[in-house]
């Protein structure tokens, strides 16, 4: 089986300063994936590298078996992936609900249509109602996304990520600087809408990566040095040596 | 967490509401274009009518760019002026080879005209928006402005190319000579343009233009080509200016080198802007207010543009929303039942405020009229601009207004806290 994400000796630097080094990744479809590492380790470069963001120095990615390097970030996004921005990056002044209804639009196949009423558009309007009732931002609706809280700001960038319906949702530390509570509600949350998507998620929070990842990578200065099942990683000397310490017991 | 027990069955009945409220502004508007000249059917208010309703159009179609896809352009009056000329050669085509085409058809040309150079150079302009798309749109409107002075077969070089528009086939006896006709043929446009570029806003492309607006980057990410979104608000924002530039040509019958220039492209901002480009009406109000101003202010001092200046100066300051952004505030005031608590304070500002006003405005005056020139006449009341009394006056008026407007302007913003605060309680404002 191809996987949902491949990444070959991928290299990136800019200029003289290699970020990225020989990176290689894989990513079984359906597989929830957790990429850690300390800070600096080139987490977020590779979540720029996979979406698009950034073009890889040299190397190769591949998408459900489609080579996407090189790709800008909407061609990608066209073919299956999605993902979330570490600081949040919504559109401000508009609703809630406009959100959410603009990330639908393209998946629903209206694209850049201006012969359409798009509040008449019974798919695209039933999609951005479930999309906002699965985030539970439904009694926020017409807030401008701009004044909504962090955490409800934060939902919202998960809202917004999933609601085209990519099958490869990339998630980067969506629960950074949220309270207990808000975690296990943002982790709850995470595991309903991800289910039978490929998931690949950036974290901090240990008890998160651990309660969610299937597999988890670890990239150390742009290079990942252990892939495997939580208990794979929990065990690596390697890993311990180099990220996780004493974190892990 | 107030907003959270927004009252649901208030909101639901504001949707139903709604409909019935959009159609009957449209209607209303319709109503008020048609019942116009016969209210104020004086020559000059019909003249001031008439170029009120081209810039609407084409401060509208500049908010496209500016308030819809945050693309801020200093030459939208190349597709204006380019709409234009091209209608006037299209008139002249007709009347010369006797096509049955009648005249309220022209406007089509011209928006063809601004739309297809639009088409030309603005997949090259659109691909960054913010201070690149700005300066492309600055030198874009110098060219053009230039070449207009140069191609003279085109353009006619200083004078312009002239046309007649009763030259064409008259429609179900209308010549369009007299400008009552012309009047109701701008009219129509008025409400076709607007309804139109109102019902694009509300097209999946008017969403994403929003969405690209607030944050191109995103846009990307949810599938969207932020450049193919911004080249085609280009394209509509030139159709629309091109209709407005071949309405001017049918009202004036000529196209000249002016309707390209800068002073072109900044009028329709200033109109856009002031009028406040957040809001679709906004410019529409913009558009009344900078035309009126500019037909009324002409003629009482020889300093208008400064006028025009401080005003801009003033909105951008102190209201960056505009108009519509100053009304638009008071709704949740007015739905929540609050506005009588702020109303007051305004009535008490209001006096100073005018006082300090005034004194701006003979200062201004002194100073123009100082080495010759009419005597100033404030509210019926004469001044002699090399008078120290005028002088005393006014420093009086600038000085003592300020003080105590300045007070006035505090209680309002006392009295806007409470009725705010008043209004999220109440679940009105988030």
């Amino acid at each position: 089986m191809t996987a949902a994400i491949q990444v070959n000796a991928v290299e990136k630097s800019f200029g003289n300063v290699s970020i990225i080094r020989d990176l290689n990744l894989s990513v079984a479809k359906g597989e929830r994936h957790a990429i850690i590492g300390p800070n600096g380790a080139g987490k977020s470069t590779t979540f720029n590298l996979i979406s698009g963001y950034i073009k890889p120095t040299s190397g190769e990615i591949r998408l459900n078996g489609e080579v996407t390097s090189g790709l800008r970030p909407f061609e990608i996004n066209r073919r299956g992936l999605s993902r979330s921005f570490q600081v949040t990056n919504v559109f401000a002044r508009m609703t809630v609900w406009e959100n959410v209804r603009c990330a639908v639009l393209w998946a629903t196949g209206h694209r850049y249509a201006f012969w359409k009423n798009v509040d008449n558009l019974p798919e695209v309007k039933q999609r951005t109602a479930q999309i906002l009732d699965d985030i539970h931002l439904t009694h926020r609706r017409d807030v401008p996304a701009g004044l909504l809280t962090y955490a409800e700001q934060r939902e919202l960038e998960i809202g917004i990520t999933i609601a085209g319906g990519a099958s490869v949702i990339m998630l980067d530390e969506p629960t950074a600087g949220m309270s207990h509570a808000e975690t296990e509600r943002a982790v709850a949350l995470i595991r309903r809408l991800t289910e039978g998507r490929t998931l690949v998620i950036v974290e901090h929070d240990m008890s998160v990566v651990f309660g969610l990842a299937d597999r988890i990578s670890v990239l150390v200065y742009g290079h990942i040095i252990a892939s495997g099942t939580p208990e794979e990683i929990r065990g690596n000397p390697k890993v311990k040596e180099a990220y996780l310490g004493e974190e892990v017991d | 967490m107030t907003n959270a027990v927004t009252p649901a069955p208030a909101m639901a009945k504001a949707e139903s509401g709604s409909a019935l409220s959009f159609y009957g502004i449209w209607l209303l508007a319709a109503a008020a274009l048609v019942v116009l000249p016969l209210v104020f059917s004086s020559g000059g208010s019909l003249t001031s009518f008439s170029l009120i309703g081209i810039s609407i159009i084409f401060a509208l179609s500049y908010n496209i760019l500016l308030g819809q896809t945050g693309l801020l352009s200093f030459g939208h009056a190349v597709q204006y002026g380019l709409g234009g000329f091209l209608a006037v050669h299209a008139m002249n085509a007709v009347a010369s080879h006797n096509w049955p085409i009648p005249l309220p058809v022209i406007p089509l040309m011209g928006g063809i005209g601004g739309m297809a150079f639009a088409l030309l150079v603005g997949w090259v302009m659109t691909k960054r928006a913010g201070t690149v798309f700005a300066m492309i749109s600055l030198g874009i409107g110098e060219l053009v402005a230039s070449s207009s002075l140069i191609l003279r077969s085109v353009f006619g070089g200083e004078s312009g190319i002239t046309t007649d528009r009763t030259s064409l086939m008259p429609l179900f006896g209308w010549t369009f000579g007299p400008q009552i006709q012309v009047y109701y043929l701008i009219a129509f446009w008025v409400m076709i343009s607007a309804i139109a570029m109102y019902a694009l806003t509300r097209t999946p492309l008017g969403r994403i233009c929003n969405a690209v607006r607030d944050n191109p980057e995103r846009v990307e990410f949810i599938g969207y080509d932020p450049h193919v979104v911004r080249y085609l608000a280009y394209m509509f924002a030139g159709f629309f200016a091109g209709i407005a530039g071949g309405l001017t040509a049918i009202n004036f019958e000529i196209a000249n080198s002016a309707y390209l220039g800068a002073t072109q492209s900044g009028l329709v901002l200033f109109s856009a802007f002031i009028g406040g480009t957040a809001y679709f009406f906004g410019p529409i109000l913009g558009a009344i207010l900078v035309t009126y101003l500019q037909l009324g202010l002409t003629s009482v001092t020889s300093v208008w543009q400064l006028y025009f200046g401080i005003i801009f100066i003033g909105i951008v300051m102190f209201a960056p929303g505009g108009i519509a952004g100053i009304l638009m505030k008071h709704r949740p005031l007015i739905r929540a039942g609050t506005l009588s608590a702020v109303i007051p304070s305004y009535l008490v500002a209001a006096i100073p405020t005018l006082a300090f006003a005034l004194g701006i405005i003979l200062t201004i005056e002194t100073v123009a009229r100082f080495s010759g020139g009419d005597p100033i006449n404030l509210l019926g009341i004469p001044f002699v601009a090399a008078a120290p009394t005028t002088w005393a006056a006014a420093a009086v008026l600038v000085v003592g207004g300020f003080l105590v407007a300045r007070i006035t302007w505090r209680r309002i913003a006392e009295a806007w806290d409470r009725a705010a605060t008043v209004a999220r309680d109440r679940g009105y404002l988030a």
